[in-house]
């Protein structure tokens, strides 16, 4: 790419070609049918109903008037597998193989439309045919996930024709390494990995930082368990996170980029690993990128299995080929990270804000949200809740709007008990404080964590003892080791919880964990341990009595634990 | 030393692992991507196999044998000719780990960790596939998703796998 002139060249005519999408009928195509590719509607099957599809089509003579496009993620995974129809927007929902025929003859050759295969609200008399009408999506706002509906992740075209590399244009043509950085920090975007630091100043301090070469790493080692937004983003869009690494390398003044992703996601790796084929010999990623003399390139590195590489430290050790194991910090990554060079490491969603921001710039971006939490933020929901799957909404929207009108509640008439966020750092907030705005601060003073944005919803059927025990299980079995804080206080709460939920537990044991929790919070080395009583502390915190139930009763309401007499 | 996924005999298994350290040779910063891609080669990482890597990318054997133990997804002994991860995240847990372990363990008698005595399943649990939609789930061979299980539903599912 040797110039903005050329990229709009590419995107003018790709855009043309992608007007069926924005509702615009065409003369010589007559549908272009958007099958979500994203892991959960292909673990339902979806390739299936692909083949299905392409058969009919070529029964019926039509294979080269319709185009089949697997996407990313579209969100609502329970639903799966899932489709868009364009021109009309039709989405379609569990679809089968059986049904591919009659959408090529009835609605794609007849133009009708099929109301038994698509959404309708709950209580709603008719289906809703329109994706955007549909009441799940239409109180979401897209940005990260902003193409996941409309591209191909494996084109570069598409993502070129909805913007994409115009913000990496912007920022190597027209603006100065300074201005980059100043317009991140005006926009108020903090890090989306969780701890919620303002990305502008991460970067700030990493230009300033002295020490040559620089390194730019995006942390895809989602680890925590019920999250999977990066997952998402990795495999439907990957080439916004090539292109917000390529700003900060200009801003930074860095050449060289990692992206860390676990193995479990072999989907993500091979679209990823495209999309950096593609960048390359579209000269966007290599050398003298836009003809500025900026030069950029991007290594993959495939985590092996080790949930504490997802803090920062352990994973810069990690891309040196060690056992990744957490070190104290100072010195920060700004200053020594990989390879003991400055290095600026922000997580996947992060990442895919940053094109946006440079394109539209600060003040829109920051225009949404609240007042210290600006922008929008990715969640993943599941447990029990009737629409599972990955939402986008600005940042302050309250719990019970996310739970009961997105989510759409909890299924078989149950009651809600809490909703777990940030994983095995976080913690459960219980039904009083559902009108709760989600930002870092407020969910925070919960003492739960926004963390990287898996909320697990819990039902009246939850023990929450339980789910304590799982998350110390969880810990004890990822803690590294290398500190004894968290090698031998989260093994001692985990016994201690082991024995209340076997009817063993005894006066004094919830004062105890207490004390083990503070003492880890305030010595353990890194992140993992420093956050592991989290989930601890908030069950105790709210329910306090199911604790005492277990102890005093050697009783579980709930019937999940087995507690002998 | 013989044991192996793949039927080539050993000296050729040597040549292709030298061809995998090639481009990491003296670099030890390639360890990780060395074994992955020789534990896809081999089906394990027998010590035959570490002291190659040790020697190809010039670290200590102790630092190979360190690595390994640390990152779950490399193993120091054969495993099965499918593997079989059933996820135990949070969401799957609340929906039913502990079901779909307890099925597993009553058809193959295997718990987890363990290989069946005719090397075709092996079991381990592992922590959130990123399937949370589709829980309780579990992956076979790390790539088919096998989603909103139920008792019933796994014997079929096992089936497919010879």
């Amino acid at each position: 790419m040797k110039s903005l002139d050329e990229l709009a060249k590419i995107k003018e005519s790709r855009r043309a070609a992608l007007k069926i999408r924005e509702g615009v009928p065409s003369a010589t195509e007559k549908a272009h049918v958007m099958m979500c590719g994203g892991a959960g509607c292909i673990s339902s099957k979806c390739l299936d109903v692909v083949d299905a599809m392409k058969e009919a089509l070529n029964k019926n003579g039509i294979a080269d008037q319709v185009q089949i496009i697997l996407t990313g993620c579209m969100g609502p995974c329970d639903m799966g597998p899932v489709a868009i129809v364009y021109p009309d927007a039709t989405f379609y929902r569990r679809l089968k193989p059986k049904d591919a025929e009659a959408i090529v003859e009835e609605h794609i050759m007849q133009g009708n439309q099929i109301p038994r295969l698509m959404y309708r609200t709950p209580g709603a008399k008719e289906p809703t045919p329109r994706v955007n009408d549909i009441d799940l999506f239409a109180k979401q706002k897209k940005i990260v996930l902003r193409n996941n509906f409309y591209i191909d992740p494996t084109s570069i075209e598409d993502y070129i024709a909805n913007d994409g590399y115009a913000a990496l244009g912007k920022a190597l043509t027209k603006m100065q390494p300074e201005d980059i950085i100043e317009e991140i920090k005006k926009s108020g975007l903090r890090g989306r990995g969780g701890a919620g630091f303002s990305t502008g100043m991460k970067w700030g301090f990493t230009a300033a930082a002295s020490g040559a070469p620089k390194y730019v790493v995006c942390n895809g080692d989602e680890g925590d368990p019920g999250a999977f937004m990066d997952r998402s983003v990795l495999e439907g869009d990957p080439h916004s996170v090539i292109e917000g690494m390529a700003i900060c390398g200009r801003a930074i003044g860095a050449e060289q980029g990692y992206v860390y992703v676990r193995a479990e996601y072999p989907l993500a790796i091979e679209r990823l690993d495209y999309a950096l084929q593609k960048a390359r010999k579209n000269g966007l990623l290599g050398k003298n990128l836009f003809g500025s003399g900026f030069n950029f390139d991007i290594e993959i590195r495939i985590g092996a299995g080790a949930f504490v590489c997802g803090e920062e430290t352990a994973l810069l050790t990690s891309i040196e080929g060690k056992r990744g194991e957490p070190r104290p910090r100072p010195p920060f990554p700004a200053n020594a990270g990989v390879w003991g060079k400055p290095t600026v490491l922000n997580n996947v969603e992060t990442w895919a804000n940053i094109p946006e921001i440079i394109l539209k710039g600060a003040d829109a971006y920051a225009a949404i949200g609240t007042e210290k939490s600006k922008g929008t933020k990715v969640f993943a929901l599941a447990g029990r809740i009737n629409n599972t799957g990955i939402i986008e909404v600005p940042m302050g929207t309250t719990l019970r709007e996310i739970v009961f009108e997105i989510g759409g509640g909890i299924p078989r008439k149950k009651a809600f008990k809490a909703v777990q966020t940030g994983g095995p750092s976080g913690g459960c907030i219980p039904a009083e404080h559902l009108d709760t705005p989600v930002d870092y601060d407020s969910l925070g003073a919960l003492g739960a964590i926004m963390g990287s944005g898996g909320m697990i919803v819990l039902d009246e059927d939850t023990c929450m003892v339980d789910i304590a025990k799982f998350f110390l299980d969880f810990i004890v079995d990822e803690s590294c080791g290398k500190c004894s804080p968290c090698r031998i206080g989260t093994k001692r709460m985990h016994e201690i919880l082991d024995n209340i939920s076997n009817g063993k537990g005894k006066e004094g044991d919830i004062e105890l964990l207490e004390e083990l929790a503070t003492t880890i919070k305030a010595t353990a080395l890194c992140g993992l341990g420093q956050t592991a009583p989290n989930p601890v502390l908030s069950t105790i915190r709210y329910f306090r009595n199911e604790y005492e139930e277990h102890i005093r009763d050697k009783k579980c309401s709930c019937n999940v634990c087995e507690l002998k007499e | 030393m013989v044991a192996c996924a793949s039927n080539a005999s050993n000296d050729e298994l040597i040549k292709q692992l030298d061809k995998i350290i090639d481009p990491y040779r003296g670099n030890p910063g390639g360890l990780i991507q060395v074994l992955t891609k020789a534990q896809n080669l081999v089906g394990y990482l027998p010590k035959w196999v570490q002291i190659q890597i040790a020697e190809g990318l010039g670290v200590s054997l102790q630092e190979v044998y360190g690595v390994i133990t640390f990152y779950t997804f490399f193993s120091l002994i054969p495993r099965g000719r499918h593997k079989i991860s059933v996820c135990a995240g949070t969401a799957c847990y609340v929906k039913g780990t502990k079901m779909v372990t307890t099925t597993i363990k009553d058809l193959l008698d295997l718990k987890p960790g363990q290989t069946t005595p005719d090397s075709r399943f092996t079991l381990e649990i592992v922590r959130c596939i990123g399937a949370c939609g589709l829980a309780p789930a579990m992956i076979i061979d790390g790539k088919d998703v096998h989603g909103r299980l139920e008792p019933e539903l796994i014997p079929a599912v096992l089936e497919q796998y010879a």
